[in-house]
């Protein structure tokens, strides 16, 4: 029993970093509408970026501050380049344009700072408690509770200021946001830089655990079905969408693989996903969309 | 002279000056023999890409920039970026076989799928594939895929070494058992291998024991599968398969599975980023990390150093040894890099153990063309008169010395049957900053991958109804 229950705790803390990449598209998508295709690709920029300049002998903060300074001239670049362009387009022609930004920023990356795998130490022991006869890593305690806090930092800013609102209204319409004078341009550009701040921690944490490297992007593609579960627009979403994914694609490995061969933790998150799609369409959390004709 | 004629005939010079300078390009370009890189310098797999098409580039350019090529023939290239994607793999094969005055000579993928997916066409376009330490084994029987070279050792060929240097180590144990544990075992195994004072190869060792082969969940994965089955059974070893989906960066219940499992060895069959995070999940479980053998696709500097401390002791298999103390490198340090001619954009991994397999690349493509013109001319040759010299291509001890790559690579033997050389394998051991050898080179047992090569390369030759050559009447 205590095999499933260790299984079962590790498929939580794995999910807790699914969820973390799963924010930054939450972001994007409650302010546009769009699924931005570029969130992996601004995992692996920020972490390229990081790991870089600390390599480089600039002090940790110091590389952390002008990381997130570079992720705020990305927003800034992204919304005065590519978004302001397409305002009032419909939602796959932005996504389309996230797709050619994400081409841009891995290319960039590895043009910048080349293609070779970086180790990151960001100080976090990465030990084993045990309990029991259960292995329960440190690093993804210490992970989860960085999301956490991140989670609820973010949940304020969605709920109790005016800008979170602001962003709600953006993401309803955009043209009739305009017309109350709320500002697009500002409200697209802060919730990019927000966007390129929660990649730079999924990104450094991701790449402590794995290494910087190219694959950061594909962290992406485990985000897609925590984004269905728990609802595109949805933050607490993300987070319980997150865990159950992690969970059951453990406890999914674990004891349902041997008997098909293995192999399945890839795509046993999205036939859930598919499952739950035809139960609730909009995921666990999200918003109802109602069009009356 | 009017001007008129002044005018004429400095047009007629200049057009004339044209053709002979134009003719002096066309004669230039005749002698050139056209090699395409279809090299992946970005995409998840560009670390490995950026080094092996590096080194093969660099020792290229040592030949034309210290000899002019080969006998006065210039080699040149063509890169083309595939990402390393089939596709993208397959559209470069096609753009590129026709380059060059005589076409291309032969084709490098340094990736699997785009080897099966040319194995036909291969016999079309008379055009020969090399696969250097990668590819599908079977393709190793010359009678039956001509233009198929899976170089010096396959992965079938691979696994018997390993598991033969994992006998070693038991072997090792049973002798020397305050060794267990210890950081340095494998290189206190080592020494004791070298003074002769292992009483055994340790192969009776095996039965009873456990070995997980944790692999990538892809046709390069899966590939040992039927060479481990048969040394298991002919052994008396158990192997438990556990696959790791693609990319390979979360493998958490992989490794749960494993713990459960309690193996004595896990075998990593890894590539790119499923390789530092199967070392750093290994150590979540206190699973100690020189008890994994990865495959030599796990054993470059990109795999270990992600990791962190968790990879020190893990050991890998190694088509070659890191280092660039070898004079052919030193060469090219001094002919390349020092005036900027270099291709690794960070010269400081010129020596690395991917840059080493590019230069190991270089040699055996150039030799083998250095073997076709013996028997063709020095002249640019075709991709069928490549492929002859691929088949009789021999590279001896003094060869390598004579190249200043001495130890780099074994010697090797290709004949118009044995289209991989069965060269033996060494396995390094990485020490938190590099990689250390802790074996000799250990012979591959041909005594049972040769039987397994020759039954898949009839079935296959049956099934595609392809004729088998008689070597015989080969010359």
């Amino acid at each position: 029993m205590s095999f499933f229950f260790e299984v079962l705790i590790g498929g939580l803390l794995a999910g807790v970093m699914y969820s973390l990449v799963a924010l930054g598209f939450v972001l994007i998508f409650k302010a546009s509408g769009v699924l931005n295709f570029a969130q992996g690709s601004m995992v692996l920029f920020a972490a390229l970026t990081f790991v870089s300049l600390t390599e480089r002998g600039i002090n940790f903060w110091l590389a952390l501050l002008a990381t997130l300074a570079i992720m705020v001239v990305l927003a800034i670049l992204t919304e005065r380049i590519v978004l302001r362009p397409l305002v009032n387009q419909p939602a796959i022609t932005l996504f389309m344009a996230t797709i050619g930004l994400s081409f841009l920023l891995e290319g960039l990356a590895q043009g910048l700072w080349g293609s070779q795998p970086h180790g990151l130490n960001l100080g976090i022991p990465d030990d084993v408690l045990v309990i029991g006869d259960m292995f329960i890593s440190t690093f993804d305690l210490y992970a989860a509770g960085i999301a956490a806090v991140l989670v609820g930092a973010l949940a304020v800013f969605f709920n109790k200021t005016r800008v979170g609102r602001a962003l709600r209204a953006v993401a309803d319409d955009h043209q009739a946001a305009l017309a109350v004078g709320i500002p697009l341009k500002h409200i697209w550009a802060i919730v990019w830089a927000v966007a390129g701040f929660v990649a730079l921690v999924a990104g450094l944490l991701w790449g402590a655990r794995q290494g910087v490297q190219f694959a950061l992007t594909l962290v992406a593609l485990k985000a897609l079905p925590v984004l269905i579960l728990g609802g595109f627009t949805s933050v607490p979403g993300a987070i319980v969408g997150g865990l159950i994914i992690g969970a059951s694609e453990k406890l999914a490995e674990v004891y349902i693989g041997p008997y098909v061969g293995g192999g399945i933790e890839n795509w046993f998150p999205y036939m859930l996903a598919l499952m739950f799609l035809l139960i609730r369409p909009e995921g666990l959390f999200g918003e109802v969309h109602i069009d009356r004709v | 002279m009017t001007l008129k004629k002044v005018l004429v005939s400095c047009l007629g010079a200049a057009v004339l000056g044209g053709i002979v300078a134009g003719g002096g390009a066309v004669v230039a370009q005749s002698n050139e023999q056209f090699i395409p890189m279809l090299s992946y310098r970005v995409g998840p797999y560009a670390a490995g890409g950026t080094g092996i098409f590096g080194g093969f580039i660099d020792y290229i350019n040592l030949l034309n920039e210290r000899d002019g090529g080969i006998n006065g023939v210039k080699i040149t290239y063509e890169e083309c970026e595939t990402e390393y994607k089939p596709d993208r793999a397959l559209e470069c094969y096609e753009r590129l076989k026709n380059s060059g005055p005589t076409g291309a000579s032969m084709f490098n993928f340094v990736a699997t799928p785009p080897v099966y997916a040319t194995m036909d066409r291969t016999l079309e376009d008379k055009i020969p594939v090399v696969a250097i330490g990668y590819g599908p084994a079977y393709t190793a029987d010359g009678r039956v895929f001509p233009y198929i070279f899976p170089l010096v050792t396959t992965y079938w060929s691979q696994n018997t070494a390993k598991i033969k240097f994992i006998a070693l180590q038991e072997q090792c144990l049973a002798q020397y058992p305050d060794l267990e544990g210890k950081p340095d075992r494998a290189a206190q195994c080592f020494e004791h291998a070298k003074k002769g004072e292992l009483q055994g190869d340790g192969l009776d060792k095996l039965k009873g024991k456990k070995i997980v082969n944790l692999y990538h969940d892809s046709g390069y994965g899966k590939e040992t599968k039927p060479i481990l089955d048969a040394q298991a059974e002919k052994y008396g070893f158990q192997v438990v398969y556990i696959p790791v989906p693609h990319p390979g960066n979360e493998q958490q219940s992989q490794w749960l599975q494993i713990r459960r499992e309690k193996p004595d060895w896990v075998i990593l069959r890894g590539w790119g980023v499923m390789n530092p995070t199967a070392i750093t999940q290994a150590a979540r479980i206190k699973f100690p990390a020189d008890r994994i053998v990865g495959v030599w696709w796990s054993g470059a500097e990109e795999d270990v150093v992600p990791a962190g401390d968790a990879a020190i002791g893990f050991i890998a298999a190694a088509l070659n040894p890191a280092g660039d103390q070898f004079p052919a490198i030193k060469q090219i340090e001094e002919l390349l890099y020092s005036k900027g001619k270099g291709n690794m954009q960070d010269p400081s991994r010129v020596g690395s153990v991917y840059y080493n397999r590019g230069i190991i690349h270089g040699v055996l493509n150039t030799e083998a063309i250095r073997k076709a013109q013996e028997k063709f001319g020095n002249k640019p040759l075709t991709g069928e008169q490549v492929r002859w010299g691929l088949e009789n291509l021999e590279i001896t001890e003094a060869r390598l010395k004579e190249l200043g790559l001495e130890g780099v690579m074994s010697p090797i033997k290709i004949s118009c049957a044995d289209h991989e050389g069965g060269a033996p394998v060494r396995f390094h051991q990485w020490n938190g900053k590099q990689w250390v050898l802790v074996s000799d080179w250990i012979a591959t047992d041909q005594s049972l991958v040769r039987p397994l090569v020759e039954k898949e390369a009839a079935n296959y030759a049956k099934e595609k109804n392809l004729p088998i050559r008689d070597c015989s009447k080969e010359s």
